[in-house]
């Protein structure tokens, strides 16, 4: 599932983060296999939301442990904004799939209130799609992160299975990925920034109001779409008499 | 509970197994449920093409005693049709979910059946007599000319082959927004809840256009949603009392004498995470899939991802009891993860005396835990094993290291081969254990 040929890469890149490494390079750094769950959380958000009645306690598992790592990664002062090398091309075919798979998605939606994924649920349908380009296949959902800058990359250099990886995980104590990160160049998106997908827009598209992950403080502004799915949802609530 | 021992030691044997042989498996035949009724004597099945099957236990051979009645086939019908919600623009899948037999009251037989979105009554009676003789009517139905009738004479019922209808005699439709993943029979046997993600309702067994809700964890904001209720029983004695669990871990018991709408529970189940453990996945992992109480009511026990865990009712903090199902696949979540095995919700019960719980597990493992000698086996359900009365031998699966003879290693366990469902018999040992789409009876061994 992952190119081959870029683990040297990863390698070095790890022989540079110090100690707390030195037993473990061949495996990609717990920074990276994060960055690769989420990636992984994501696209399943997206599938998820592709399906015709998707599952609601599965979005839910999901979208809490995208929700989990966004939040580990507030704090390890990693989840920053895009650095202005990847601001090119590919964030902006991003947001120009977001809103045309969001505005498809909208008229879907906009039918279907009271479903699992059509309320708005925490990531909303933007937030699925915003992560992925419209050349993407649903099958390869590693395919996302291969047109990103370089860093990026070094996710290719998974050869041993995620399991392993993620033992390390489990016993990765926070407070030490500081030093881990130091020398760390990859520019993750910033989540918050694709969510919302007014970085470059001007005025609020229909799905603005969708940002379940930016942390806590800011109430999400409320738009058409949200008003049309709360009006649809008190009357398919008096249609089904609870 | 293991193969070879003392007296107390069940072996199990092979007893029957249903469905199709080839490995092709049709969509449709996909099991999604399958219960015994209150007496055993008939198991039924529901599947994804939303057709119920019900077997029927011959009566025992009192000279041939040494095996059981075997179970064959009494009735089948379809229960659920595929519809279209023309609202959302959405197929609602006839799969059912789930199906819950009331106690008999006269010679019919009810069940209770489910979809996503509407439950159905069945009434299964038999007919085993046909009037005969009629003044009026020939016997093959054509009338008769009345000006030939010249005597009168008295329909007489005649035996005719065993015909057993089953009708649905009430449809429980329109009052889930969301998927139903549970419904259960109160124990008053005239009320019963059913419970989708979000809700759960209570329905009178003769009133289909009204339900009320009794829960309700829809958040004003479905953005701030992070929680779902996974399944919900009813206590076995206490008409007032049940319980639900949800996708935190926890189960909440609630009293429906406390208020109508019992947002509020009675009590918390919930056990403290275990620090050493936690990952990304911990919260998954702790999700619940299947919550039953024991028959006698005072436990209930309840099926995550990796482990079962046996609750007394009157303890909040943690469980009495803790049975590690396939601890072996806590260290490849992040790939159960990756295929979405981690989300498999696998169903649980107990023994008709609360003294062995049984639950699935992959590769067509099934296991049971015995909870007065806290031993555990490990059997499985192939066609390998097929001769009747064939004791099963007991599998192991190898963690890591040297593997041993007969033993499996985890990189071979076949995670497509599923038990998710399984049943006990409520008074004997007489297990019903579904594999995809086959049905797996097994017994114990009489002497």
């Amino acid at each position: 599932m992952f190119a081959r040929g870029l683990k040297r890469k990863c390698a070095d890149h790890e022989e540079d983060m110090g100690g707390a490494l030195a037993g473990f390079k061949a495996v990609p750094s717990y920074s990276l296999q994060r960055q690769s769950l989420l990636d992984m959380s994501l696209v399943k958000l997206q599938l998820c939301h592709m399906l015709v009645e998707p599952n609601l306690c599965r979005s839910v598992l999901i979208a809490n442990t995208v929700r989990q790592i966004q939040e580990e990664m507030t704090q390890d002062g990693t989840w920053r904004m895009a650095a202005p090398q990847s601001t090119g091309r590919a964030p902006l075919d991003r947001l120009v799939s977001t809103e045309i798979l969001c505005r498809s998605t909208r008229e879907q939606d906009g039918v279907c209130p009271a479903s699992g994924m059509g309320d708005g649920l925490a990531l909303g349908p933007v937030s699925e799609f915003s992560t992925v380009t419209s050349a993407q296949t649903p099958g390869n959902p590693q395919n996302s992160v291969w047109e990103m800058d370089s860093p990026r990359e070094n996710r290719g250099s998974f050869q041993k299975s995620l399991d392993q990886i993620f033992e390390t995980l489990e016993t990765r104590n926070p407070g030490s990925t500081d030093e881990l990160f130091s020398d760390m160049d990859s520019s993750y998106y910033d989540l918050d920034t694709v969510l919302t997908g007014v970085v470059s827009r001007a005025e609020p598209g229909p799905c603005d109001g969708l940002q379940g992950l930016a942390p806590a403080a800011t109430p999400p502004p409320s738009s058409s779409c949200k008003s049309d799915l709360g009006e649809l949802d008190h009357v398919v609530e008096i249609l089904v008499e609870t | 509970m293991a193969g070879a021992g003392g007296g107390n030691d069940i072996q199990w044997c092979f007893s029957q197994v249903k469905g199709a042989v080839d490995d092709d498996v049709a969509e449709a035949d996909i099991i999604s449920t399958v219960e015994f009724n209150h007496s055993g004597e008939l198991l039924a099945t529901g599947d994804k093409g939303g057709r119920v099957v019900i077997f029927q236990q011959e009566q025992e051979n009192k000279i041939q005693s040494h095996s059981r009645g075997e179970y064959n086939v009494y009735s089948t019908f379809q229960s659920h049709e595929p519809e279209f919600d023309y609202l959302k623009s959405l197929e609602i899948e006839e799969k059912i979910n789930k199906i819950r037999w009331l106690p008999q009251k006269n010679a019919a037989q009810f069940l209770l059946s489910t979809n996503d979105k509407t439950i159905k009554l069945w009434k299964i009676s038999e007919r085993d007599k046909r009037p005969e003789g009629y003044n009026l009517k020939e016997e093959d139905g054509r009338y008769r000319d009345p000006t030939t009738v010249t005597t009168l004479r008295v329909p007489v019922f005649r035996p005719m082959d065993l015909m057993v209808e089953a009708s649905p005699r009430r449809i429980f439709a329109n009052a889930h927004t969301y998927h139903i993943n549970s419904i259960s029979i109160n124990s008053d046997y005239e009320t019963y809840l059913s419970a989708d993600d979000l809700r759960i309702n209570l329905w009178h067994l003769e009133i289909t256009d009204r339900s009320f809700n009794i829960v309700d964890i829809k958040p004003a904001n479905m953005e701030e949603l992070t929680e779902v209720i996974t399944a919900a029983e009813f206590h076995p004695n206490s008409c007032n009392t049940f319980v639900y669990s949800s996708s935190k871990g926890t189960i909440r018991l609630c009293d429906m004498r406390a208020s109508a709408l019992c947002d509020r529970h009675s009590k918390l189940f919930e056990e403290p995470e275990d620090p050493s453990n936690r990952s990304f996945f911990s919260e998954i992992i702790s999700s619940i899939s299947d919550v039953k109480f024991s028959h006698s009511g005072r436990y209930m026990m309840t099926r995550d991802y990796l482990s079962v865990k046996i609750w007394d009712l009157n303890m909040e903090n943690r469980p009495v009891e803790t049975y590690q199902v396939h601890e072996y696949l806590r260290s490849k979540l992040c790939s159960l993860y990756e295929n979405d095995c981690i989300f498999d919700k696998f169903e649980c019960c107990w023994n008709g005396c609360d003294s062995v719980v049984m639950t699935g597990s992959y590769n067509n493992f099934f296991r049971m835990f015995d909870r007065n000698t806290k031993r555990d086996i490990t059997l499985e359900a192939s066609r390998e094993n097929n001769k009747p009365r064939t004791v099963l031998k007991p599998r192991k699966v190898c963690a890591s290291g040297k593997r041993k003879k007969d033993e499996i290693s985890v990189d071979s366990l076949d995670f497509n081969k599923k038990i998710l469902h399984t049943a006990w018999h409520p008074k004997e040992n007489i297990i019903a254990v579904a594999t995809t789409n086959n049905l797996y009876i097994f017994q114990d061994k009489v002497n």
